[in-house]
């Protein structure tokens, strides 16, 4: 039985893979991962100031991913702290500023947990607008940068060298970063945002030859775990984003095992 | 930007014009006072011992280190293909020779082929670049940059783990590009001897550019002598000692012509000089 609001969350979550599955790839090959988790984290300090400011609680992410990932950037620039430490700084304080904040802010109910892991409650028609407007700007934008993007990440010099200004592909893949946390909270949660970028890009690198490959397959994969976590979480009655992951884990833990054994061999190779 | 060039000789336009450029960085100029100009047609090479800023040199002639002094100009849309010293590539990229090549410009299936051929690896283009040998990663390389028909072709020693005769083949195959495509190259080797024959252009550099000119002046010059030692003066000194006798298993030597002795050299006994060596390859020392 669909109920609507289970549509809803199908619909958008769908969305929601098709657009992590790309950038989750970039996110594994420039080994962002980190990076990813500390501007995900920055997200609950974007709820809390979009609550306190009255403003879209999407708009109020993206905005704090993209001050958070621009400080890191700079900070990054000057070598005073490695950047392992001045992730694991911003990461956890900004968690921490926005947990603080959102606890001061007593005159608002705030669902804490559907924030951090996602409620399928949750997804509104609007939201549903925003995801699809988002991701297909996001697709977009990865398409037309796409081959900067993967020169840069092959080898910056190289890419800067032949003319394809890496510095601006990798400030558009911070904004594009943002857009897809934003986007992701609703569904998966500010915790779990980044296994969605990840697993299904690990679990699509046994199965590609190519960049290309890889991304559409993550993309699929992704959706893969999605329906099957959101129909888990329905089932059992658990948060939408802890059952969306373990069900990546499941299909990650599928694609390790020898199962081209049993496929013909056309199917492989080549 | 660089028009009307003023003087007398009638050069033609550099593709990159170096000007006093210099990197300064951690407290210390890497290289400085850095003037340099590449033409069409003309195969320019640094050489100098590690850490004597060729790389950087070179990272900055196209611009991809920006100069802390000085100034470095390119003609027009120039076209640049570069290969690094170093480059790796993530595992978790699957990344064939043939998409490697079209990297940073898409090309046409007819122009891989013939640069993989070009570099004796057609056999290769489906391969993962992630297991490739060492020499066959270097010869893709090499491949990527030469396919997009630059301007200009940056070298940041090409032929790292090439064997020797693919070296050779390699180094003719960069003057035979230059001299049909006319681009300009500017080659970072440690193959002294190789280099010499292949170069119009020598910059020996060590912090700063110590000597330059043709290979010959070079090779003549003092500078060159105090910063590779005495053997590398004379192409011909670096290989006097290479295979005219094989160290066998119980201490004792066999010369080229068959004989067998105690020692390498009867009369001497002991001629292991220790100035620095070019090429470390095949010596081994007495007890
Ligand atoms: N970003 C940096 N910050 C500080 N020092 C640097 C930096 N990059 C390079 N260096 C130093 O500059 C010097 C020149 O480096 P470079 O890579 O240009 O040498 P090289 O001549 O290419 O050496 P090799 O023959 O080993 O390749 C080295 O001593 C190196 O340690
Ligand atoms: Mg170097």
């Amino acid at each position: 039985m669909l109920d609507d609001f289970f549509t809803r969350a199908l619909i958008a979550g769908v969305g929601l893979a098709l657009t992590t599955g790309p950038l989750g790839c970039f996110i594994v090959w420039r080994r962002m991962a980190y990076f990813g988790d500390t501007m995900a984290h920055s997200a609950l300090l974007g709820v809390a100031l979009a609550f306190f400011f009255e403003i879209n609680v999407m708009i109020g992410v993206f905005t704090v991913a993209v001050l958070i990932s621009g400080l890191l950037l700079l900070l990054q620039r000057r070598d005073s702290l490695s950047t392992d430490s001045l992730l694991g700084i911003l990461s956890h304080s900004t968690l921490a500023l926005g947990l603080v904040m959102v606890a001061f802010m007593t005159w608002i109910r705030v669902d804490l947990l559907g924030f951090l892991f996602g409620d399928i409650l949750a997804v509104s028609k609007t939201d549903i607008a925003f995801i699809y407007g988002g991701g297909l700007a996001v697709l977009l934008v990865m398409m037309w940068l796409w081959r900067p993007l993967l020169a840069a990440t092959v080898n910056e010099d190289v890419a800067k060298a032949e003319g394809l200004h890496p510095d601006f592909s990798r400030i558009v893949f911070m904004l594009l970063m943002a857009v897809v946390i934003a986007i992701a909270m609703k569904i998966v949660g500010i915790l779990l945002i980044t296994a969605l970028l990840i697993i299904p890009a690990a679990t699509a690198r046994r199965l590609s030859t190519t960049p290309e490959q890889m991304a559409v397959f993550a993309s699929l994969l992704g959706a893969v775990a999605v329906v099957a976590g959101l129909f888990g979480s329905l089932r059992f009655d658990t948060p939408s984003g802890p059952s969306i992951v373990v069900a990546a884990l499941g299909v990650f833990i599928l694609s390790l095992l020898p199962l081209h054994i049993l496929l013909p061999s056309t199917a492989r190779g080549r | 930007m660089p028009t009307g060039h003023i003087g007398p000789a009638p050069l033609p336009e550099p593709l990159i014009d170096m000007r006093n450029a210099g990197v300064f960085r951690s407290g210390r100029w890497l290289v400085r006072d850095i003037d340099l100009q590449l033409r069409r047609g003309e195969i320019v090479t640094l050489i100098g011992p590690n850490g004597s800023g060729k790389s950087t040199t070179a990272k900055m002639a196209i611009k991809v280190l920006k100069p802390d002094e000085g100034q470095v100009i390119h003609a027009p849309g120039l076209r640049i293909g570069y290969v690094p010293q170093k480059l790796a590539i993530d595992w978790t990229l699957p990344l064939s020779v043939e998409r490697l090549i079209t990297l940073t410009s898409p090309q046409k299936k007819q122009d891989i082929e013939h640069a993989l051929e070009a570099v004796g690896i057609p056999h290769l283009a489906k391969a993962e670049m992630r297991h490739l040998s060492g020499g066959e990663f270097q010869r893709a390389l090499l491949a990527r940059a030469m396919v997009r028909k630059p301007d200009i072709l940056v070298l940041d020693e090409p032929v790292q783990g090439v064997d020797f005769i693919g070296e050779a083949a390699l180094y003719e195959l960069i003057e035979k590009l230059r001299d049909t495509s006319h681009c300009g190259v500017l080659l970072i080797s440690h193959d002294l001897h190789l280099v010499m024959a292949a170069t119009d252009r020598v910059i020996c550099l060590n912090g700063h550019i110590c000597c330059s000119g043709t290979p010959k002046d070079v090779a003549a010059s003092k500078e060159y002598a105090k910063l590779f030692g005495p053997r590398a003066s004379g192409p011909l000194a670096i290989y006097e000692h290479h295979h005219d006798h094989t160290h066998l298993p119980d201490g004792r030597v066999r010369h080229a012509d068959g004989s067998v002795t105690d020692h390498c050299h009867e009369h001497d006994g002991h001629h292991h000089d220790h100035t620095p060596t070019l090429k470390a390859g095949g010596k081994s020392t007495h007890a």
